[in-house]
């Protein structure tokens, strides 16, 4: 499978955020995105995830299995899609159900497990803390198996361990044929490519 | 093959319903625990009804005649409660991103979200009604009526309400502002509906008339109204 992205160019507000932006990952390979405060990281990942519309440039997946690219993607971002009236096992069996989790995701009790929150799965996710919802969010990308992961700070409120268990699961899913761009100020232990934006405007 | 996948909503067969189902189950949970929208609707409505014959006076006749309009009225204001609600929750807290790359198409996530509301705040009015009817000196006969109509009438109500919440979905106070948008979209709605309410079999005005244009009218919102707030959700999203 490959992702390639070509000479995008996102507009938002009037101002263009980035342009010509362009790179190509194969199965089992990740990319950093980098860049000051407003560069476009987020920019970036929403546009490859199809909810923002592209000014100019290509994204392409081959090759297609499902029939939209946005049915190859997890999105990570800084919204959780928590439900606080929910209970975290609730949240998590909606994220499974719609993301259709079908083709050897793994059960809530498993996603829960191995992100820690076992004890908490009966408690609504109102109560959570920010590092708790982070890896309830998180476990979803266990739920439903997807190729493509577009993590946004995707190490944002985890403590130390949690971080650890995170780096774990991606290098997984990379072994496992998965791609990964994350947008990131942390230092991430993955073995990736860096794609510096802001640098060329 | 660039940007919004769902908007080619390519049907398969029964994978299709799991994802709606799971939603329709979230939105009716949501909906009990926190509370306010059905049960806060209905004592609206009660508020509306019990005002009407201290402001009318205590004119029996007057009341039977005026009680259908303010009974639609009522149960039209008390469906605008809530509604901005509808989408605003979701666009908030990401779960608007999740439903875009669900591969569900956004029009039928829109209208699964719309059943759940009307079940929500739609039903218990219409169970309400005659209730609320007695109290404004409606004859027993036209209860039925009143009743039928309003259950007739009330999923155009949300539906086209959620054009308008789409609309809205970024705005912190779009209260006022959806009300505006969608109170003049209401009124086709409104006239076949008291029309129909105020139709007592037997009478002179027939009551299959009016009512078939309603139930006409909720058919064609079941169908255009999911399309138009999905396209506002797209567009707002960005």
């Amino acid at each position: 499978m490959r992702l390639e992205a070509s000479e995008l160019a996102v507009e938002r507000g009037g101002r263009i955020v980035f342009s010509n932006v362009s790179f190509a990952i194969q199965s089992g390979e990740s990319l950093i995105v980098t860049g000051r405060n407003g560069a476009g990281k987020s920019t970036l990942l929403r546009a490859l995830a199809g909810f923002l519309p592209l000014r100019g440039g290509e994204v392409s997946l081959t090759p297609l299995l499902e029939d939209s690219i946005a049915e190859n993607i997890h999105y990570i971002g800084h919204a959780d899609a928590l439900k606080g009236a929910l209970t975290v096992a609730e949240n998590l069996s909606f994220f499974g159900a719609l993301l259709r989790s079908g083709q050897g995701g793994l059960s809530v009790e498993d996603a829960l497990a191995e992100v820690g929150l076992v004890p908490l799965a009966d408690l609504p996710a109102a109560y959570l803390s920010a590092g708790q919802k982070r890896r309830a969010s998180l476990a979803k990308l266990r739920i439903a198996l997807r190729p493509v992961w577009l993590l946004d700070e995707p190490s944002n409120a985890l403590d130390a361990a949690a971080q650890q268990a995170m780096e774990t699961v991606m290098a997984a899913h990379l072994s496992a044929g998965g791609m990964i761009v994350a947008a990131t100020h942390a230092r991430l232990e993955l073995a990736g490519r860096e794609l510096r934006l802001g640098a060329a405007t | 093959m660039t940007s919004g996948g769902g908007a080619r909503a390519k049907m398969t067969e029964s994978p299709i319903m799991a994802p709606l189902r799971a939603l329709f189950i979230r939105e009716l949970k949501i909906g009990q625990r926190i509370g306010g929208g059905g049960p806060l609707g209905v004592v609206f409505f009660l508020i509306l009804v019990t005002l009407t014959p201290i402001a009318v006076g205590p004119d029996l006749a007057l009341l039977a005649k005026i009680a259908p309009a303010m009974l639609w009225i009522g149960a039209l204001l008390a469906c605008l409660l809530g509604l901005d609600r509808l989408f605003q929750a979701d666009f908030e807290d990401g779960s608007l991103d999740l439903f875009l790359l669900s591969g569900t198409p956004l029009e039928l996530i829109v209208l699964t979200k719309c059943l759940a509301h009307w079940a929500l705040t739609g039903l218990p009015l219409v169970a309400a009604a005659p209730f609320f009817g007695l109290m404004l000196a409606l004859p027993a006969n036209e209860l039925g009526s009143l009743t039928l109509s309003l259950l007739a009438g009330t999923p155009a109500l949300t539906l086209i309400g959620a054009i308008g919440a789409a609309l809205t979905v970024s705005l912190r106070r779009g209260g006022l502002l959806l009300s505006v948008l969608i109170l003049p979209l209401c009124v086709p709605v409104l006239i076949f509906g008291t029309a129909a309410a105020g139709a007592a079999p037997g009478s002179m005005i027939p009551f299959a008339t009016p009512f078939l244009i309603e139930c006409a009218l909720t058919l064609f919102a079941l169908v255009g109204a999911p399309i138009a707030a999905a396209a506002a959700l797209r567009q707002m999203s960005e």
